[in-house]
């Protein structure tokens, strides 16, 4: 493809080697560590699920028990396999009997660790081979119905209730949404546990639970086969239980989710280093189901200034470009996130919007990059706000952007009612169609204002990685050069939740999901 | 409506403005044009078309003309109706709690302090309880600011601290103590089922509780706290949408000056 704003190639090409080395630097902290979540997430790979008497799930009661008695460190494999081995119980038995009291698994004799491992792989193959069949699931339903083409409709529910959630989503079904996503609760990021079952009370949003997605998506599958298309769910790993909540969404068909460490540490107050080692498992089971993920660049803009740090958003997607690719996921899985945030007061603001949107489309050609639409200038004013929105609609048109956030009339007033998604997604729909192909039509002047800017951009995202691979990731990162947001290495939240692993410690399904990650 | 797009009726306006029966101006005085949007759960047809535009009626509006309709889903029909309001209010009679601090630029609060009080304001600020959302108390604090309107960081007589989102109300007090701040500012900004009320109000009777409401200015601001939702919660103040950086500080720095602190 010929760029279109004449952009330096050479310069993208140093840029992503930048983030290559930075990512791989990273890398080899994560590869030395596990967490609590990830330990919980293997529970429940291996069947592990439900609560006992107060409400704790399963996964949890059983890895602070190996925790509690100093075993984390092997991991919850090893001593899940051996105790299936010693007692003859299932994995499910097995966290029952230790949720009781009755068993402690760290005190039982240890089996032969190949042996171990035998038992562990079986398991591991059987829930593996659940998580493929979603994934023929949902190629079976694009094959039959076809894929949209154009940019994805997408929407958010919010209502706390996942009943009420399901009435809203299929209303935004109809009325053309191509993927719906159920906002979790405000606070549930912080959680070191995922709720259970279903949930009717949330505040801006619903949990997310495995009882949740399977009710949704069970819903959404009525609404694809009434519409005859395939309707996408996305929910948020993110947060404290980054690879539980992908396991959970790999088990129940969902097909997206927002997977972003570095949104964590910033906007969440998440401990960096216990969430960049979350986030690569978590991506490794994302990549092997099929998922689309979603980054979270966009808030830099929210936060800074969408003109000043323009630069920080793309040199992020290129840093989680590249923790992508480590995790096993093709490029048409990375929904690079960006977003419309440029004060609407600026001369030529649409200009520069226009001219970001299609670099960053330039740069990462195959991924389905998620727009994000204006939030931060909307003022209660919906008259112009749903301007601002069409104006929004029209960049995604025009530059091929995929997932295509929908803004809405009453952002800044309260959570969409159903009314105003279906004026946003008339909105987005009527310009899809009217403009659908203008973006092959015309071409940006060469050295002109867009041609520009997109250079600028381009340079000092390429100067930043530069300093980044200099500093590493950590360093910058407390150094606060992400959305002015200094987080330090040691603080945050979930750090007492980071392992050393240590010899004999072993996770099988990044083996297996590696090797089976969508080709 | 099949009634036609435009109303040829000879309407009798007084078209004098009359404060003490205050109405909705849309093209001539005293019209009292409005428009309302909603949703009704139930399928489009001619029997809820009919129900919209009573339930309009209902709402006090004359001549209600249902201007579009439109189905949101099977059992659901999204409804523009326009209408005069039959309603009136006398504006004379109307007493607002309203923030009487004038209001002063950057250099101007500055100035003040250093003359008035002639130390450096200590101010913290939070989006409290589980709200994730940091736009509002950022557009206040952060050097930046929002559309224009420097943050409280750029103040050069203001000490100010973010402590960003989802703050509990224990660590904020905490916090404002230790730093022993002058002011602490709330910020709610996505709020359902009125969870921010409750909100403040905890924030309150820690206070209260640890005997330090007196110690701090307390301020809340975000799109559904206004000064009256704020004062009778129990703050000093309250800033809804529209309000900056210096209409917050204009309000303390009066308020400190006022109360006699040092």
């Amino acid at each position: 493809m010929k760029s279109k704003l004449n952009l330096n190639l050479d310069l993208v090409a140093k840029a992503r080697k930048h983030a290559a080395d930075i990512a791989l630097d990273t890398q080899k902290f994560i590869e030395q560590h596990t967490s609590v979540t990830i330990e919980r997430t293997l529970a429940r790979l291996y069947g592990i699920d439900g609560v006992d008497e107060f409400g704790v799930p399963l996964p949890n009661i059983l890895v602070d028990h190996i925790k509690n008695n100093n075993g984390l460190s092997l991991g919850v494999s090893v001593y899940l396999g051996n105790a299936m081995i010693q007692t003859g119980k299932t994995a499910q038995e097995i966290a029952e009997s230790v949720s009781k009291g009755e068993l402690d698994i760290t005190k039982l004799p240890m089996a032969d660790m190949f042996e171990i491992k035998d038992v562990i792989n079986e398991i591991a193959l059987s829930s593996a081979n659940r998580i493929k069949a979603n994934r023929a699931t949902r190629e079976e339903y694009l094959n039959k119905y076809g894929d949209k083409v154009g940019p994805f409709i997408y929407v958010i529910v919010a209502t706390g209730n996942i009943y009420e959630d399901i009435t809203q989503a299929k209303a935004a079904a109809a009325q053309g949404a191509d993927v719906v996503a159920v906002i979790r609760t405000t606070g549930q990021s912080l959680l070191d546990y995922v709720p259970f079952g279903a949930t009717t009370e949330g505040f801006g949003g619903t949990f997310a639970t495995q009882e949740n997605f399977r009710l949704m998506r069970k819903a959404l599958d009525e609404s694809s086969q009434e519409l005859g298309r395939y309707i996408r769910l996305c929910n948020y790993c993110s947060g404290l239980c980054m690879p539980e909540i992908a396991a959970m969404g790999a088990l129940e068909r969902l097909d997206m989710m927002l997977n972003d460490a570095l949104y964590g540490i910033l906007f969440r107050d998440i401990n960096m280093q216990r969430t960049m080692i979350d986030q690569y498992f978590s991506r490794i089971i994302n990549g092997f189901a099929g998922v689309i993920i979603n980054t979270g660049e966009d808030n830099y803009l929210t936060t800074a200034d969408a003109v000043e740090e323009a630069h920080t958003v793309l040199a992020s997607q290129f840093i989680n470009e590249q923790f992508a690719l480590i995790s096993g996921l093709k490029e048409e899985q990375m929904g690079l996130g960006h977003a419309f945030e440029i004060d609407p007061s600026l001369k030529n603001g649409f200009l520069f919007e226009l001219a970001q949107a299609q670099m960053a489309r330039e740069i990462f050609p195959k991924a389905p990059l998620k727009y994000m639409p204006p939030t931060k200038f909307k003022t209660g004013n919906i008259f112009k706000a749903h301007v601002q929105d069409a104006l929004f609609n029209i960049i995604t048109v025009v530059t091929k952007q995929k997932v295509h956030l929908l803004g809405m009339l009453t952002e800044a007033i309260h959570t969409p009612l159903m009314s105003d998604r279906a004026l946003s997604i008339e909105n987005a729909t009527y310009i899809a169609n009217t403009m659908a192909d203008l973006g092959d039509e015309i071409e940006f002047k060469s050295g002109g204002i867009m041609a520009k800017r997109a250079n600028e951009v381009l340079a000092s995202a390429c100067s930043m990685l530069e300093e980044i691979k200099k500093d590493g990731l950590f360093k910058t990162l407390e150094m606060g050069k992400f959305a002015g947001v200094k987080r330090p290495l040691n603080g945050g939240k979930g750090l007492n939740g980071v392992l050393r692993k240590q010899d004999g410690y072993f996770n099988p399904f990044i083996e297996i999901m590696l090797k089976g990650a969508v080709k | 409506m099949s009634s036609g797009l435009y109303s040829t009726k000879v309407k009798n306006f007084s078209t004098k403005l009359d404060l003490t029966h205050l109405k909705p101006y849309g093209d001539t005085m005293n019209d009292g044009k409005v428009q309302v949007s909603f949703t009704l759960p139930v399928k489009d047809d001619d029997r809820s078309l009919e129900a919209a535009r009573q339930l309009a009626v209902k709402m006090g509006l004359d001549d209600a003309q249902v201007s579009y309709h439109g189905p949101l889903d099977k059992e659901f029909t999204f409804y523009v109706v326009y209408g005069n309001l039959s309603h009136s209010v006398d504006i004379n009679s109307i007493k607002v709690n309203t923030i009487d601090s004038d209001v002063m630029d950057m250099h101007g609060i500055d100035e003040y302090i250093k003359d008035k009080i002639g130390r450096k304001l200590v101010i913290v600020g939070a989006s409290t309880g589980t709200d994730a959302h940091t736009v509002g108390i950022d557009a206040i604090m952060n050097m930046k600011g929002y559309a224009g309107h420097y943050g409280l960081e750029r103040y050069a007589m203001i000490e100010a601290y973010n402590l960003g989102s989802q703050v509990p109300n224990e660590e904020l007090v905490k916090k404002a103590v230790e730093l022993n701040a002058d002011v602490i500012l709330v910020s709610q900004t996505v709020t359902q089922k009125d969870v921010h009320v409750a909100n403040m109000v905890e924030l309150v009777e820690l206070l209260e509780a640890g005997n330090l409401r007196d110690k701090f200015i307390l301020v809340a601001g975000g799109p559904r706290i206004n000064n009256d939702l704020a004062t009778e919660l129990g703050f000093d103040a309250g800033f809804g949408p529209g309000k900056y950086a210096e209409h917050v500080a204009s309000f303390f720095v009066d308020r400190f000056t006022k109360i006699g602190k040092k």
